[in-house]
């Protein structure tokens, strides 16, 4: 090669190749479907699922909105669950005014409980 | 054409001169990519057939795709039942063209022991065109592996161009092949007559 070109040509060079490359499988395979192996679409063929069954139904069912009263009540437990593990581990080396705004935060959620259970939330229908 | 004595003169220099055919069905002879489909006791002659110590992979058939848009090759490996027969035809309709059939054992072939059963199939080749049939109970790993070799060649005399082309490159033969539906006493319809022909019996 050339030493007195510019330097930049060897990366101008690989720039080529690097598209060449990636094209022209690409080139090649659509070249390949168009002269060769006809389009062949069908029912089973461009169906969505592929396990063989036939999908039954839409996949676009709704929700009651009725059920965000159990994602509330499944977080008052979760979050319950989530301090209480730390309060417990920790329990003896707490302030007062870190146990008393434990009991608080506790109260809170179990008035959350309460208003649900009178509300008969809890009752499966 | 190339005329021999150069093409050999060349060879022997490292240069090999093919048809555009011939490399083409070398190379989709050399990966075929099997779905990972076992219906029963085949399967696991099938599996044994891609472990290590039978190494479908030196065949280039050990890709098995656990996809049917990505297999070239459906290997029907066990029992066929009169439940399932939907369900295989639809899963060989959503295999991309080219695609081949193995019916692998005596179950796949004609039902083998089965035969009398009231739920089994008596043969996939009711439904579906087959490439080469495995017979065997179950076959032995050896045995798939001759028939994906048996399939290579097959692939391998194929034309591009033609009437007598293959089924993928030809236009006016749709890819997809009629799903029986399961109904109250057998399959609707018993068998598909483009594929199958009931075999004559002389006495």
């Amino acid at each position: 090669m050339a030493t007195n070109q510019h330097p930049y040509f060897v990366l101008l060079l690989l720039i080529v190749v690097a598209v060449a490359f990636a094209i022209g499988p690409l080139a090649a395979a659509w070249a390949w479907a168009r002269f060769f192996s006809p389009n062949k679409p069908g029912k089973d063929k461009n169906s969505t699922y592929e396990c063989g069954l036939e999908s039954k139904g839409d996949a676009w069912i709704q929700f009651r909105s009725e059920y965000y009263l159990y994602a509330i009540i499944f977080l008052v437990f979760d979050v319950e669950t989530i301090f209480l593990l730390p309060f417990a581990v920790s329990f003896t080396q707490l302030s007062v005014g870190a146990f008393a705004a434990m009991i608080v935060f506790l109260l809170l959620l179990v008035e959350g409980l309460v208003w649900a259970w009178r509300k008969g939330f809890l009752t499966w229908k | 054409m190339i005329d021999e004595v150069l093409k050999s003169d060349l060879q022997k220099q490292g240069i090999h001169v093919l048809c555009l055919e011939t490399a083409y069905n070398w190379g989709r002879a050399n990966s075929v990519w099997p779905l990972t489909f076992g219906l029963a006791c085949c399967a696991i002659e099938m599996m044994a057939a891609s472990m290590a110590r039978f190494d479908l992979a030196r065949f280039g058939a050990e890709v098995f795709r656990p996809s049917p848009r990505q297999a070239d090759l459906m290997i029907v490996a066990g029992t066929v039942t009169k439940k399932m027969a939907p369900l295989v035809v639809r899963l060989y309709n959503q295999m991309p063209e080219p695609k081949y059939l193995i019916a692998m054992g005596a179950c796949a072939i004609s039902g083998g022991p089965f035969k009398q059963g009231y739920n089994v199939l008596k043969g996939i080749d009711r439904y579906l065109p087959v490439d080469v049939s495995i017979p065997g109970c179950p076959p032995r790993p050896e045995a798939l592996i001759h028939a994906i070799m048996m399939l290579q060649e097959k692939i391998l005399a194929q034309k591009l161009t033609g009437p007598d082309r293959p089924r993928h490159l030809n236009a006016a033969v749709p890819s997809e092949f009629p799903v029986p539906v399961y109904g109250a006493s057998d399959l609707e319809p018993p068998n598909n007559p483009a594929v199958w022909h009931p075999p004559l019996i002389k006495r």
